[in-house]
């Protein structure tokens, strides 16, 4: 293998520079002291973030977002978790089937799923409630909490689990001290992953969500399709340093590129 | 991949996938199939939605030339996407690949990390960048390089520069993945056999990324084709794509049968490129897969 050379070197530097260059430019405008677009001159001002901690819809969408966030993860990865274990130690007829269904929502567009669950929800009158917006964010999640928990499910020896239930162990204290320990990592890692996801969605909840059940994507949405204040850079900045300090967390517990790239070394 | 234990096959694994599968058929299947019913009724402004049942609405969408020029526009800024993304993403990625302990991983991480940043964030950061009064053009001003701010939002331009920064990421998984399978010592072989840098790329490196470099491709392809965010808030109303045409449907002129039809033709689009070029690309590459 060579080394870089100058030209690769260089080219380097742009392109990370293109990758980073929108977010630091977002946090930088989000300590301007001025009220319009701009870079901060003259000292850093943290006016912005105390107008959008002041800021009733935007604090509301925040929590709303944490809540969905929590609840449709965790669903999410209740489903998984089981759905994993009979994907990846079982042979059954329909095996492939069920697991292209369970990842299908990766494949169909967000806009096709927004206007197939408001069309839904009109039909079944049920629209509009924190209920039926987790609903669909545990569809929406589940293919990333399936796949991590997969990545850690496939492959486990069976030894110790055959030990403690010739040992008198029942199924649930089986999969509780013996499964559960060893999948761990798996299955935070994908229910972190599930949250995240939950927390970033935008284009599938902007078709279901009402004024009542506004998220912290469509609530930002919203105010950028009117007008573009530096408050939305300062609740960009929160978004920002948020993702960062779960990605730091997902890369402590899982290694962030076995997250994103997958199982393939 | 899995193990098969005769004696506790049984209905364990039934039990174990039903509550996903429940959850998944009546409320993801289910609705899938309301939209597909729904896209053939008619619609009038007076009366809503009508129960009856016919293709109207597709030869509507089949017929009419501010449909041709959405999708035709959608495609082509989707493969303009896809080439900027191979352009870029395919060198950056061999170049983090060739890189030393530390930088490796932590390159690696700054590339992907976006990928879990909110999309509007993104977007929001290149609405900064590029507007007339935008960060860029002040620089160039500033700089005496031009005299008039360019126009780059709300133009075809500036959607595929900012969905590009949105969906690189994804090359580089797909480039990475099929990296992990080659040890780049070969090119060591095939440069100290006598082939130049460019032979030794062409011949040794380039036929085991092709693969990496096609299934990004597809992925890339497909999420552009379907974007929403990027193309809605820098291509603004009159920059029209598919799935913003479909919302417009849907959530400005209430025409859910129309927005419907136009949803159910973006998810077939999608899955015939999704599964045909990946059929496509696994015999033409057959010997790399396996």
């Amino acid at each position: 293998m060579y080394r870089n050379g100058f030209f690769s070197l260089a080219f380097h530097t742009l392109f990370i520079a293109f990758i980073v260059a929108p977010l630091v430019v977002v946090m930088a405008v989000s300590f301007t002291g001025e009220g319009f677009i701009s870079l901060p001159s003259g000292g850093l001002s943290l006016r912005w973030f105390e107008a959008l901690w002041a800021n009733q819809e935007m604090v509301d969408a925040f929590w709303l977002s944490l809540k969905l966030g929590l609840v449709s993860a965790t669903v999410a990865t209740l489903l998984a978790v089981p759905a994993a274990l009979a994907i990846s130690r079982y042979d059954f007829p329909g095996r492939g089937a069920i697991t292209g269904f369970l990842m299908s929502p990766l494949m169909i567009p967000s806009v096709v799923l927004g206007i197939a669950f408001l069309r839904f929800f009109s039909l079944a009158q049920v629209g509009g409630s924190l209920w039926a917006l987790s609903i669909t964010h545990v569809i929406v999640v589940l293919p990333y909490a399936l796949r991590l928990t997969l990545a850690s499910t496939i492959g486990l020896e069976r030894d110790a689990e055959h030990a403690a239930l010739s040992l008198g162990a029942n199924r649930l204290q089986t999969f509780w001290r013996v499964i559960l320990p060893r999948i761990r990592t798996g299955v935070v890692g994908g229910w972190l992953l599930a949250f995240i996801q939950s927390f970033d969605e935008l284009t599938m909840t902007v078709f279901v969500a009402t004024p009542g059940t506004t998220t912290l994507p469509v609530a930002m949405y919203n105010q950028i399709s009117q007008t573009i204040d530096p408050l939305i850079t300062a609740a960009s900045t929160v978004l920002i340093l948020g993702t960062l300090a779960v990605m730091l967390l997902l890369d402590r517990l899982v290694g962030l590129d076995r997250v994103l790239i997958g199982d393939k070394q | 991949m899995a193990t098969y234990d005769a004696e506790r096959v049984g209905s364990a694994p039934w039990l174990l996938t039903g509550p996903a599968l429940l959850v998944f058929l009546t409320l993801l299947a289910a609705p899938l199939v309301l939209t597909a019913m729904l896209s053939l009724n008619l619609f009038s402004d007076t009366k809503g939605v009508i129960p009856v049942y016919s293709l109207a609405n597709y030869l509507e969408v089949f017929g009419d030339d501010y449909f041709h020029e959405i999708f035709l526009r959608t495609g082509g800024m989707a493969l303009a996407v896809t080439v900027c993304a191979v352009l870029i993403g395919v060198p950056e990625t061999l170049i983090i690949a060739r890189m030393r302990a530390p930088w490796r991983s932590l390159f690696l991480l700054v590339v992907l990390g976006p990928l879990l940043i909110s999309v509007v964030v993104r977007t929001l950061g290149w609405a900064i960048l590029l507007g007339n009064n935008g960060l860029i053009n002040q620089a160039l001003q500033a700089l005496g390089i031009i005299d008039f701010p360019i126009r780059m939002m709300f133009t075809q331009f500036g959607v595929v520069l900012a969905l590009t920064h949105v969906l690189v990421p994804f090359m580089v998984i797909a480039v990475w993945a099929s990296l992990q399978k080659l040890d780049l010592q070969v090119e060591q072989a095939g440069l100290s056999l006598g082939a130049s840098r460019m032979t030794t790329f062409r011949r040794v490196v380039l036929p085991q990324i092709v693969p990496g470099i096609l299934s990004g491709s597809i992925i890339v392809f497909a999420l552009a084709a379907s974007a929403f965010a990027t193309p809605a808030i820098i291509g603004g109303r009159r920059l029209k794509v598919v799935a913003t045409a479909a919302y417009d449907e849907f959530l400005g002129s209430l025409n859910w049968p129309l927005g419907a039809a136009i949803a159910v033709l973006l998810l077939i689009a999608n899955l015939v490129i999704v599964v045909g070029c990946s059929r496509l690309a696994e015999r033409r590459f057959k010997h790399v897969f396996e």
